[in-house]
């Protein structure tokens, strides 16, 4: 049976390229050194990839809250907040490489499980305490005799660095191999969590541990990029809700900071009641919204 | 204007402030230095 690619698949296959385009850094075991390293990308992907041509923003928040100089990042957090008011949770669904890798391991063909109701509300909850703990409290709080702090997330719980710059970068030089020990393990043990469980549940990572996430959640209402659901065509089937692996209560908050806008509802709705919203736009109709829906 | 709007171009503004600020502070300096050496903590080493 042929199976048709979505276009979300492209465009992540091609953010994927984009973000990580040193290509010959793979090849040759090293890191991108260039100025572009200054600039931010929007999805979790780490700046020690061979491949990566930009900035991780969780990384690139600890790091300036863990120098010397800095107990606040205007810049990271400034571009933080533009990404989330103008793509918002869209950016999880589209440009993260980290969520592709996951929507990967989900095709393979192993039986699905579904978190109980309140255990899955409960975890949720988890990835604001990563973001407030391991991202901001302890590197801004915690620091040596230098006055240096450490990258809390990345060094303990972060599963993409280790995917996207530990595993590559590894294999190329027997001097990091020697100097791998009981950290690497760890991370390794953590990343083989995650993977498995990819498999068997629908992106764990970005539901209940990703920093980035939880940050561009707290945008979800005011984004420029949301959703719709027209009351009056809405038959309260559920068909929406039972699609949505996201497990968004479609029909009580479809723009629920838990929603990434993958649109994967917009074609499960018999009666098309849902659509992506632009601004003030609706994207299918393409006239400006009247006011009397919520979007 | 709705509110969702206001709030939207606030938050914008705030985010330009926040990068202008953030570049003359001599942020981005710190990011790049980090990024454009390996990171330990992060690939696991130290």
């Amino acid at each position: 049976m042929k199976r048709k690619i979505s276009k979300r698949l492209i465009i992540q296959i091609i953010s994927a390229l984009l973000f990580n385009a040193n290509f010959r850094g793979f090849a040759e075991g090293r890191i991108y050194t260039g100025k572009l390293k200054t600039l931010c990308v929007p999805g979790l992907n780490c700046y020690s990839c061979p491949g990566a041509l930009g900035s991780c923003p969780i990384g690139s928040l600890q790091a300036v809250l863990s120098g010397r100089k800095h107990n606040f990042s205007f810049y990271v957090i400034g571009v933080l907040i533009f990404f989330g008011v103008v793509l918002g949770r869209l950016i999880c669904a589209f440009l993260c490489l980290f969520g592709l890798v996951q929507d990967l391991l989900y095709k393979i063909p192993v039986p699905k499980l579904k978190i109980p109701k309140k255990a899955d509300k409960l975890l949720r909850w988890l990835k604001y305490l990563v973001l407030l703990v391991l991202v901001i409290a302890l590197p801004t709080f915690v620091s040596n005799q230098f006055g240096i702090g450490e990258p809390w997330f990345c060094k303990w719980l972060c599963p993409a660095g280790t995917l996207e710059g530990g595993l590559p970068l590894l294999a190329g030089s027997e001097n990091l191999q020697q100097a791998a020990g009981g950290l690497f393990a760890w991370k390794l043990a953590v990343l083989i969590v995650i993977v498995l469980a990819s498999m068997f549940v629908y992106r764990p990572f970005c539901k209940y541990l990703c920093p980035l996430g939880a940050f561009y959640g707290l945008f979800s209402r005011v984004s420029i990029f949301r959703m719709k659901v027209d009351k009056e065509k809405c038959t309260l089937c559920g068909a929406c809700e039972k699609r949505c692996k996201m497990g968004v209560e479609i029909r009580k908050n479809i723009n629920s900071a838990e929603c990434i806008r993958c649109g994967e509802c917009i074609g499960s709705c018999p009666t098309g009641a849902i659509s992506r919203c632009i601004g003030g736009f609706e994207k299918n109709e393409g006239e400006k919204n009247d006011g009397r829906t919520s979007c | 204007m709705k509110k969702v709007d206001l709030m939207r171009t606030g938050l914008l503004l705030l985010a330009a402030v926040f990068v202008v600020l953030g570049v003359m502070r001599g942020e981005t300096a710190v990011v790049l230095q980090k990024a454009v050496n390996i990171c330990l903590e992060c690939i696991g080493i130290g």
